[in-house]
């Protein structure tokens, strides 16, 4: 278990207070001008040394994206945006981040702003959050008064100005082009990348885009040094995490842990262990619902970090561990999984508006056990014909939790759904073939 | 992308009251000069919030022209995101997840208690037209599950029992405590804490 003076969210339950009296006590805006006195370079060498890679879902090196920024800034200005739209279903750490250790993320604001030149940082939020965003917003307006933000920024020589801006309520704009798209004022669809929100991003302005949970590590990554970061976990797997357990776990909670720890620990350990005992364990998700599942089997030995997880065919993600146990059918968990998925389609690539709801329609019918049996690899067909098919990493995020669910429980599904259909197919006809012209030569 | 629809009966007028045009007015002053455009979420929110709950076509418009944008990218914004309300939805506004996080933890039980205490279907006002209810997608509060918002509060850790008493406090126009409901601080594990011990009850 990771010692207590390696976490850096010292307040995670909330235990000292969120105010900048006691964030101070904690080691917060300490020696920020000694930091930024040490020069850009220095600072984004040193993320690059940590090997932190991005907390958002996709791990991206957060120093390498920092690099993409423009070294001069020409006649545009640059942006940070933080991006806080944490909306996949498991996961709610960033949550704990803006009401508790606001001034973490702050100081990492001032700190990465300084280090890609911008003067502007916008802080976007899911609208649900709206009672955290404002306890945000008390940490921003104390910041404000002491003089660590606004001018000459915690006597960095660096001006500053964060703002907030609420989403509404769309889980898409937590995809970085979209979260743009939302922030100017229009409705979140994806745009295409190229050109790279780095080079093109906000007001066709250069931006970078991070999550709450990265930004927020990054000053204490620059107190002990990247190499203390780096010492945690494994080779490009490093430094700690928020894990968001939920589901049937006895006892459900957001704990700070090191890369790389075995999901039995976190089950075991922090949670409490799974309702009903270990063997009552039937799947796992490891990180946010659009991560493909893990059977038991596998739960064993498995440990907690993004390239072990994609030698499983999953991913870390976001770290939200969703735990399902034998109580649950599992069908019906991933049916629902895909009705999230058809809700929050915007509506923009057809695969993904069309294919999000034809593969939910099927996963509920096969909940109760009312699809033929072909109908189960045309479930497979539906979701790798979404997959790579769209502008944005949402048609992946749709498809992959029911290929896992494919992967591992296709026998389950057989079982239950062994029901011949009406009509008996007697040539290979492709099914997207329009109904109409097939009873005309029939 | 949800399927939304304006209400039938529509105010004839919609005009921000002082508080709102304050709060317009500071919004807008984030952003870069001629980039008023993407103040529009946040002024659909102050609208909502001065309308009851919800959005009048009205509104709409008005924003379309105190942004200086047109109507239609506006009525494009307040259809696509499903935090607007497009029709009255009552003074209490009830959300419940029904995402997997929350349904493996009994999230069917909590709109159980809805369709007891509000109405049998979604979005549709309680008898006394101050109440409604919906499912909604994940609200983030996974740990905390089963879960529910009332306007802007979070109640978390549910039962039907205490779903059923949080409601009747409601529709008594009391305003019942928002977090968790078995007691535990946060998102700390309710038994058997193993992190941060020095620093509990400190």
């Amino acid at each position: 278990m990771l010692k207590d003076q390696d976490r850096i969210f010292q307040n995670l339950y909330n235990d000292l207070g969120s105010d900048l009296t006691s964030s101070q006590k904690r080691g917060d805006w300490v020696n920020t001008k000694e930091i930024t006195d040490k020069g850009r370079d220095w600072i984004i060498n040193e993320i690059k040394d940590s090997q932190l890679r991005g907390r958002g879902g996709a791990g991206f090196p957060t120093g390498l994206k920092w690099s993409f920024a423009p070294k001069e800034v020409g006649s545009r200005p640059h942006y940070l945006i933080i991006n806080g739209d944490e909306s996949e279903p498991g996961t709610c750490k960033d949550r704990d981040i803006l009401r508790f250790e606001p001034h973490k993320l702050i100081e990492g604001c001032l700190i990465a702003s300084y280090a890609i030149q911008a003067h502007v940082c916008y802080i976007y939020i899911r609208g649900e959050y709206f009672v955290d965003g404002q306890k945000l917003q008390a940490a921003i307006d104390e910041a404000y008064e002491k003089k660590l933000l606004g001018k000459n920024a915690a006597g960095t020589g660096w001006d500053l100005d964060i703002h907030i801006h609420y989403g509404a309520g769309a889980y898409i704009c937590g995809e970085e082009t979209a979260l743009l798209e939302s922030i100017e004022g229009n409705k979140g669809q994806p745009r295409l990348k190229p050109p790279f929100p780095a080079l093109i991003g906000l007001y066709g302005c250069p931006t970078i885009i991070n999550n709450v949970e990265t930004i927020a590590v990054v000053p204490t990554i620059l107190r002990r040094g990247g190499k203390w970061f780096a010492s945690l976990g494994r080779e490009k797997n490093t430094g700690t995490k928020i894990f968001c357990i939920s589901g049937n776990v006895n006892n459900p909670c957001n704990v700070e842990e090191e890369m790389n720890i075995p999901l039995k620990e976190l089950i075991e350990v922090h949670a409490g262990g799974v309702i009903g005992g270990w063997d009552n364990l039937q799947a796992v998700i490891p990180g946010g619902s659009s991560m493909p599942l893990i059977p038991k089997e596998k739960c064993e030995t498995l440990t907690m970090d993004f390239d072990s997880l994609v030698a499983e065919k999953s991913g870390l993600g976001t770290a939200g561990v969703v735990v399902i146990n034998k109580d649950q059918d599992i069908i019906k968990c991933m049916a629902r999984i895909a009705r999230f998925y058809k809700h929050e389609s915007c509506g923009q690539c057809t695969p993904c508006r069309e294919g999000s709801g034809w593969m939910w329609r099927m996963l509920e019918r096969m909940a109760k056990g009312e699809a033929s049996k072909d109908e189960i690899e045309m479930l497979g067909d539906v979701t790798k014909q979404i997959e790579g098919h769209t502008i944005c990493a949402f048609g992946e995020g749709s498809s992959w939790p029911v290929q896992g669910l494919l992967r591992h429980f296709k026998d389950e599904i057989k079982k239950r759904n062994n029901f011949d259909p009406i009509v008996k197919e007697t040539q290979n006809i492709p099914y997207l073939v329009d109904q109409h012209l097939l009873d005309k030569n029939a | 992308m949800s399927l939304k629809r304006p209400a039938k009966n529509q105010p004839e007028n919609f005009e921000f009251n002082s508080s709102s045009l304050e709060a317009a007015n500071k919004i807008i002053s984030r952003y870069p000069n001629g980039k008023q455009q993407s103040a529009v979420m946040a002024l659909l929110y102050i609208a909502q919030k001065q309308n009851n709950n919800w959005i009048p076509l009205a509104a709409m418009k008005h924003i379309a022209k105190f942004l200086d944008m047109p109507y239609i990218k506006v009525y494009e914004v307040a259809t696509f995101y499903s935090m607007f309300n497009l029709s009255p939805v009552g003074k209490y506004f009830i959300q419940v997840c029904t995402t997997t996080p929350c349904m493996i933890r009994g999230a069917s039980k909590l709109v159980e208690a809805c369709k007891e205490k509000i109405s049998e279907n979604e979005s549709e006002l309680s008898p006394e037209k101050n109440c409604s209810w919906m499912e909604v997608e994940c609200l983030g509060a996974c740990v905390t599950a089963p879960m529910m918002q009332i306007n802007d509060d979070y109640y978390e850790d549910l039962d039907k029992e205490k779903t059923l008493e949080i409601l009747d406090k409601i529709l008594k126009d009391e305003s019942p405590r928002p977090g968790s409901y078995r007691g535990r601080i946060n998102n700390e594990p309710e038994n058997g804490r193993k992190t941060l011990m020095e620093f509990k009850n400190a």
